[in-house]
């Protein structure tokens, strides 16, 4: 698949509007359907993608395993933060109202601040069950034999 | 109607690769069902979810198994009678359910007659957000959405876990006899 001279262009120019069409369903979710949950996998399929065209080695130098593990527990500590934040400031956890003067505005900020975190969560979690998989592929077919029982 | 042509389809289908792709038409039809309902944030997680990336996995995890199903011998039909029988009651029992729920769109049914208006009618005027959907999701219902987050997190530990243990697979018995070492694939 990597060396198909069609597939490679076609995926170069459709991965940036991919991932650029996540970013739009992720923050414009207050205004047309879409939210963190379908950003994140819309943003991870850019990325699957570009794993089935240049390979899962390049794309790990992109987004190291590393980094998915600590974008997944941020995207979910930040949705709490949110919620903590509140609290310490006199509201309600996940009320939003206190987190800004104005009520519209302070809803909308809660929104997208929780919304992103599911986002990044949902995207990194996608990639790394992604990754397992192929990578499952490589290890099983170089993995030795166990020692042969007699029975 | 398509929907159970492509479900009965997959049921039949002793390939699993042809299953996978009949899945993810299974999802895009249900996604255009939810798009002709006005439902367009369901829709959306449907065609992405559904129809991309479970199917993405699906092709993944059968770069691993083996991609026919086993021929069926005929040593379980007493089984399968069994199964039927319990299938058929299910779904008469779900069948004979749906007579007592409220006809569908009437307005004093239990959906409209909730919180639903008050979603409805004060989502706008409270968070200014036009997106009902949105609204609801992250800030009505935020602690849900909370709680689904952790549970893509867990799905996420959970994978990890079981395949972050480098396989090891047993040695063929008897070469050429049969495929029985295939089975140990993880």
């Amino acid at each position: 698949m990597r060396d198909n001279g069609i597939l490679r262009i076609v995926a170069r120019f459709l991965i940036p509007l991919i991932m650029l069409f996540g970013l739009y369903i992720q923050f414009h979710g207050e205004y047309s359907p879409g939210g963190g949950f379908q950003a994140g996998v819309v943003f991870a399929a850019g990325w699957i993608l570009f794993v089935l065209i240049y390979g899962l080695d390049a794309a790990l130098k992109v987004i190291p395993e590393r980094a998915m593990f600590i974008l997944m527990l941020l995207g979910v500590l930040l949705y709490c933060a949110v919620g903590v934040a509140n609290v310490i400031l006199g509201g309600h956890f996940l009320d939003f109202y206190t987190l800004l003067p104005s009520p519209h505005a302070a809803q909308q900020f809660g929104i997208i601040t929780v919304e992103f975190g599911i986002g990044v969560t949902v995207a990194t979690v996608v990639m790394l069950i992604f990754t397992m998989f192929a990578r499952r592929k490589s290890e099983w077919d170089e993995a030795p034999y166990e020692a042969e029982e007699d029975d | 109607m398509f929907l159970v042509v492509v479900a009965v389809a997959i049921v039949r289908a002793r390939d699993l690769f042809a299953a996978a792709m009949l899945f993810a038409i299974y999802s895009l039809l249900s996604a255009a069902l939810f798009v002709v309902l006005d439902a367009g944030d369901v829709a959306l997680t449907e065609a992405a979810v559904g129809a991309g990336i479970s199917t993405i996995l699906m092709l993944a995890v059968l770069a691993l198994a083996r991609r026919y199903e086993h021929p069926d011998h005929g040593h379980n039909r007493g089984h399968k009678g069994v199964a039927l029988a319990v299938v058929i009651v299910t779904g008469a029992v779900l069948v004979y359910a749906t007579l007592d729920m409220p006809e569908f769109g009437s307005p004093d049914n239990p959906a409209q007659v909730h919180v639903g208006p008050y979603y409805t009618e004060q989502s706008y005027p409270d968070m200014g957000v036009p997106n009902m959907v949105a609204a609801v999701l992250a800030s009505y219902r935020s602690i849900d959405t909370l709680g689904e987050g952790f549970v893509i997190l867990t799905a996420g530990l959970a994978v990890f876990a079981l395949l972050s243990i480098k396989p090891t697979r047993r040695r063929r018995k008897h070469p050429g006899e049969d495929n029985d070492d295939e089975e140990q694939r993880p």
